[in-house]
């Protein structure tokens, strides 16, 4: 029985390493974090024939050991041998096979180390097509690496690399370290040596850049791919959505009728059931988003959205790649945030994780609707145009605005002024690979269970404690959430709210309202002990708003809730992905700071012009 | 003349790659990526809004690189 073996896959980006390491390992995968750094470690294991354990790691894709960010230094730390929680006994360099003049200038470089390493020869299918032909006998020998070939996206395609590890006695020898001073002299040489290529590009990419990247067309397909993706996130996720609301409305019913009344069931079926459920009902949408970026990711496509957007995002400092992110969180911030990680400039993945909560999310809407409904009379305006729409509509644009602004305002104080790269391959479009796209989604959503609930739990039952306790006196007539910590609270932080024009029972509310937005119009109805429920309710509450409320009030709770931090997950995933509380708590004071100055301007506003 | 300035679909070759600051990173990663003297090179597109990015065909690959980046790389028609 031969001892566990650590590989390591290291590669140019788009050169198929995920594939290859999804073939490898299936989804016996774990993903976690470098310490210290956000840079994800993607970790697998497989058994070979001989029964020998081989541990697989797959590292971030890099250009060069010259590391530019930190996943390329968590890239080059290892290849050297530097890295203290992984040091691989082989290298495993992947390379493209239709795109060697690039790749194999990488496998020189890390072969100037003197470590031991082989070269995976990948996406040989592809090769096939194009007319490609290597002497994969000869560039081993001109490279002086073992050369094996593979398909990582097909089954069986790394039968070669297995039966290699699993064969070589000592795979750990290191290679000769002799490589010539001009690496690009080199590449060429071997090229001309080893490979005969009818043509540069492929015809088919040549023929899709020409229509994905034309101005009419281009456009045109890029907005309808945007709003399908838009649509499918926004009302394809509604029905899952619901289902699991009422399925965790049933697990609360039964809580309710099968357990005594008292702190514990309070418990069981608020926090516990209640606060799992508004993590869990994140999910569709989350993974059906996740299913459109990964297919768009491994078609190609999302670098070409990029490149037709990057202009004009640039000029509000941010990337081309900005914009899937920000899109997605019209539909909810925290997939959003989290499709952050195709942005590779870290400063540019920061400024979009800053503003993403002022996209204005689906669970906004709940809110908006009560108060325009309440305060905004319903009319026609230049003959066919509603009012009310025309106010929500201003609201989105508000929040757009509002994240323009501050990513420009966030370049403007930025310390770091160095030029922002761009520089972003386009790699041949290829068929999404549906075993990908599964491990891809598993992974997703496992990262987001797994990291977020806890988080969220905690807060929730925070929040529990907050609105429970002391608990109602004997002979109180007031909501029992009137005499909680949390009422106590709201009533105290009046003196903060008064010049924003909120009254006592808002305060109260929007502390329950931490949990996501929506809950705000539910928190409401309990503090003025609305008895209906569901819809009724936001009927009742809206006309009891409308009567109790000044109209200055409503308009300022408006502004309040296009900017303010009123989620806690939004909060948590933002921990999670910068592993920074600093990050959150710049983006929590922020979004206050604007919120309050936002209601204050609406609020005094309107009583100035009332 | 600069990799900017070329028309599109002209075939050209890579005269030199300058540094716009000391110990330029952008100009390094260029190198990196092929934009080495002799080089063949050809710009096969531009961005809608203003021209920008331009699509840079080098070796097998393509690249979006800004009018800022491409300015750094000086070519010669052929």
């Amino acid at each position: 029985m031969t001892s566990a073996l650590t590989i390591a896959l290291v590669g140019n980006p788009n050169c198929g390493k995920t594939a290859l390491f999804n073939q490898l390992t299936g989804a016996r995968q774990k993903v976690a974090n470098y310490a210290g750094v956000t840079v994800e470690r993607k970790e697998g294991e497989f058994t070979a024939p001989s029964g020998r354990k081989v541990r697989v790691i797959d590292l971030p894709g890099t250009y060069s050991l010259l590391a530019m960010g930190p996943d390329e230094i968590v890239t080059r730390d290892v290849c050297l041998g530097l890295h203290n929680e992984v040091r691989p006994d082989l290298i495993v360099c992947v390379i493209d096979a239709t795109n060697l003049r690039l790749h194999l200038r990488f496998v020189l470089e890390v072969k100037q180390l003197g470590r031991p390493m082989i070269v995976a020869l990948n996406m040989m299918d592809a090769t096939v097509a194009r007319g490609i032909s290597i002497d994969r006998e000869k560039l081993a020998q001109a490279l002086g690496l073992t050369v094996i070939e593979t398909v990582g996206i097909k089954a069986g395609g790394t039968r070669a690399l297995i039966e290699f590890i699993d064969s070589a006695a000592t795979p750990a020898l290191p290679v000769p370290a002799s490589v010539p001073e001009d690496l690009h002299a080199e590449v060429r040489r071997l090229l001309d040596a080893t490979v005969v290529m009818p043509s540069r590009t492929s015809a088919i990419d040549d023929m899709l850049d020409r229509i994905f990247l034309s101005p009419l067309a281009g456009l045109l397909i890029l907005f309808t791919v945007m709003f399908v993706v838009f649509q499918a996130v926004f009302a394809g996720a509604a029905p899952l959505m619901e289902l699991i609301k009422t399925g965790f409305d049933w697990l609360s019913a039964v809580a309710e009728q099968t357990m005594p009344e008292g702190l514990l069931r309070s418990f069981v079926r608020d926090c516990l059931i209640g606060g799992l459920g508004s993590v869990v009902v994140f999910l569709p949408q989350i993974l059906i988003l996740f299913l459109f970026i990964l297919s768009l990711e491994e078609s190609g496509y999302l670098p070409r959205a990029a490149f037709l957007l990057d202009k004009p995002m640039s000029m509000a400092g941010l990337t081309g790649r900005s914009f899937i992110p920000l899109l997605s969180s019209f539909a909810c911030a925290i997939p959003g945030i989290m499709a952050t990680r195709s942005i590779h400039d870290h400063r540019d993945r920061m400024t979009t994780i800053l503003i993403a909560p002022l996209m204005t999310c689906s669970a906004r809407l709940p809110v908006y609707t009560l108060l325009i409904g309440a305060f905004i009379p319903e009319q026609t305006i230049a003959g066919f145009l509603s009012f009310r729409g025309l106010v929500l509509f201003a609201l989105y644009l508000a929040g757009i605005s509002g994240g323009v602004l501050v990513s420009m305002v966030i370049t403007w104080f930025r310390r770091d002024k160095t030029e922002h790269s761009l520089i972003m391959e386009l790699p041949s479009y290829r068929l999404p690979n549906i075993r990908n796209l599964g491990i891809g989604l598993l992974e997703r959503a496992r990262i987001f269970l797994r990291r977020i609930t806890g988080t969220i739990f905690a807060a929730n039952t925070i929040l529990w404690v907050l609105t429970t306790f002391p608990g109602k006196p004997v002979g109180a007539t007031g909501p029992a959430i009137d005499y909680s910590m949390a009422g106590i609270v709201g009533h105290a932080m009046q003196v903060l709210f008064a010049p924003i024009g909120f009254n006592w029972q808002i305060c109260v509310a929007l502390i329950p309202g931490l949990t996501a937005r929506e809950v705000a119009v539910s928190a409401l109805g309990t503090v003025y002990s609305v008895s209906a429920s569901g819809n009724e309710a936001a009927q009742q509450l809206g006309n009891l708003i409308a009567g109790q409320w000044p109209l200055a009030t409503g308009m300022s709770l408006l502004a309040w809730y296009v900017f303010a931090p009123q989620c806690m997950s939004t909060l948590a995933v933002i921990r999670r992905e910068t592993g920074s509380w600093k990050m959150v708590g710049i983006t929590a004071g922020y979004l206050f700071v604007l919120a309050y100055i936002a209601s204050f301007v609406a609020y005094h506003l309107t009583l100035a012009l009332t | 003349m600069t990799l900017g300035d070329l028309p599109a679909l002209t075939s050209a070759r890579v005269v030199d790659v300058f540094d716009t600051v000391e110990d330029d990173s952008i100009s390094r990663r260029l190198r990196e990526l092929g934009f080495v003297k002799g080089e063949p090179v050809k710009v096969v597109g531009r961005g809608v809004f203003g021209g920008d990015p331009l699509l840079v065909q080098i070796g097998f690959t393509r690249f979006a690189l800004r009018r800022s980046e491409a300015a750094r790389i000086t070519v010669e028609r052929l």
